[in-house]
């Protein structure tokens, strides 16, 4: 009987189930308010929109409808408030899981949906960034590229479109690979 | 005339337009001068090394600085509804770009006013919002890699980072991808699939692979889609047909390739200076 007044340890999500989305005015404020979230013990997803938001290098979270009170009060204390709050209706799309490693001799390539990134097994290098099509690409390629996996920016500091977190992707796949 | 339009990441890199030229490693435009590295410039660099190489005129290009957040990007959309038709622009190609469906659709409408279309060569960001919009029948020719096929393929997901696993799957042909873009509406009239091999195809139909020399560490390089979208852009301006300019195109990227003698760690400015005498050998066969 007791047990109700227990401490939750992870927030969980509501019995029924009932999602709703997070909608934030660029990637930045989706990856930052992930991590936060997920610090917090809250059990949520980024996925993609909705047809009817959606307007084009887009990405949201999916979180329990019933913790949205404490969702938002967290976000707003790190200043990362979403731009709109709604309740899912249909499924929503998932991001890319499906990743591609390549070996050329010491150098190994990561490919996640459109991102590729090359590491130099010997030395952890990062020698090359390539594919995708957002403008912060070759930004992001030219923060990283020279440097060594330990030292570099990670994409999604310093990224902020679906193009970013695709490399965030690839990267932490090459980083377990190279087991930095 | 030809047109492109792209972006510099940079992110105080001002609204800029005109003719460019290219001197040693950097693309000058107006009064800035931008260092030759992957993305747009790249691809500049490779139309430029190219036009040179047929005796035509440098490209009129729109450039703004952006380093993914869109405000660039918004600003020169705005810009380009304003003034792209002000030039008579035969070819246009549209590259590394944050897409945007709302502003995409004005500017397309934009360019479809032109009392003569411009051949309408997209990749990058501008090939993700066509197909995203819906409008990728619009365009003349895309130039995907076999990642970006897969989005253009899977008619469910609005951007590649949704690409669905079952269609992203390396087992699925390149031939299966192309058809089901076709089938879907979302493919560009001609495709250039670069990859190990690259495949040719015009409205759902493969007319031609070209496979060697097989450079297989290209595809580590960051910018050698963007030197293969410069070439065929520049080809196309030239005058060349597209199913002539891409194959060619596709033998002088892997040319400049192996003249190089790339490592995974090459970076693209070395395959670029290469262009030129790549164009002689492939031209000249």
């Amino acid at each position: 009987m007791l047990n109700i007044f227990k401490k939750k340890e992870t927030k969980t999500e509501s019995p029924r189930q009932e999602k709703g989305i997070l909608v934030f005015d660029n990637t930045t404020k989706v990856i930052r308010a992930e991590s936060l979230l997920k610090a917090g013990g809250w059990q949520i997803e980024v996925k993609g929109p909705p047809p009817d938001i959606r307007s084009g290098c887009d990405l949201v979270i999916e979180f329990p409808l019933l913790e949205e009170l404490p969702i938002i009060r967290k976000l707003s204390e790190a200043n990362i408030k979403p731009v709109q709050v709604v309740p899912v209706s249909s499924a929503l799309l998932e991001p890319v899981d499906l990743l591609q490693e390549k070996e050329y001799g010491n150098y190994l390539m990561v490919r996640a949906a459109n991102m590729k990134i090359t590491v130099d097994r010997n030395t952890h290098l990062i020698v090359n960034v390539s594919g995708g099509g957002c403008p912060d690409v070759p930004y992001l390629a030219e923060q990283m590229v020279n440097k060594s996996l330990g030292a570099a920016p990670q994409p999604r500091d310093i990224g902020y479109t679906l193009c970013a977190y695709a490399l965030q992707i690839a990267y932490e796949r090459i980083i377990k690979l190279c087991s930095v | 005339m030809f047109g492109i339009v792209g972006t510099i990441p940079e992110i105080d890199f001002p609204l800029t337009y005109g003719k460019v030229a290219v001197e040693g490693n950097q693309i000058n435009i107006g009064d800035e001068k931008v260092n030759i590295n992957r993305g747009t410039p790249a691809m500049i660099a490779a139309a430029v090394k190219t036009l040179q190489y047929m005796d035509k005129p440098n490209p009129f290009c729109y450039l703004v600085g952006d380093i993914g957040n869109g405000d660039g990007c918004k600003r020169l959309y705005e810009h380009l509804i304003e003034h792209i038709t002000d030039n008579p622009f035969r070819t246009l190609a549209l590259h590394y770009f944050q897409p945007n469906v709302g502003l995409f659709k004005r500017l397309l409408a934009k360019i479809q006013s032109m009392s003569t279309k411009p051949t309408l060569i997209g990749d990058a960001g501008f090939m993700y919002v066509a197909k995203m919009g819906g409008d990728a029948s619009s365009f003349d020719l895309f130039t995907p890699d076999a990642g970006e096929l897969a989005y253009l393929a899977d008619e469910k997901a609005p951007h590649p980072f949704y690409t669905r696993g079952f269609i992203l799957h390396e087992d699925n042909l390149i031939p299966d991808l192309i058809q089901r873009a076709y089938k879907h509406n979302n493919a560009s009239t001609y495709l250039l699939v670069k990859g190990a091999t690259d495949y040719i195809a015009y409205k759902g139909s493969i007319i031609a692979k070209v496979d060697s020399p097989n450079v297989e560490v290209l595809e580590a390089i960051g910018g050698t889609g963007d030197t293969l979208t410069g070439i065929v852009s520049a080809l196309i301006a030239s005058g060349h047909d597209i199913e002539n300019a891409t194959v060619t195109a596709a033998k002088v990227n892997r040319q400049a390739g192996l003249i190089a003698q790339p490592t995974p760690a090459t970076q693209i400015y070395d395959i670029i200076k290469e262009i030129p005498v790549a164009l002689e050998e492939i031209l000249r066969i």
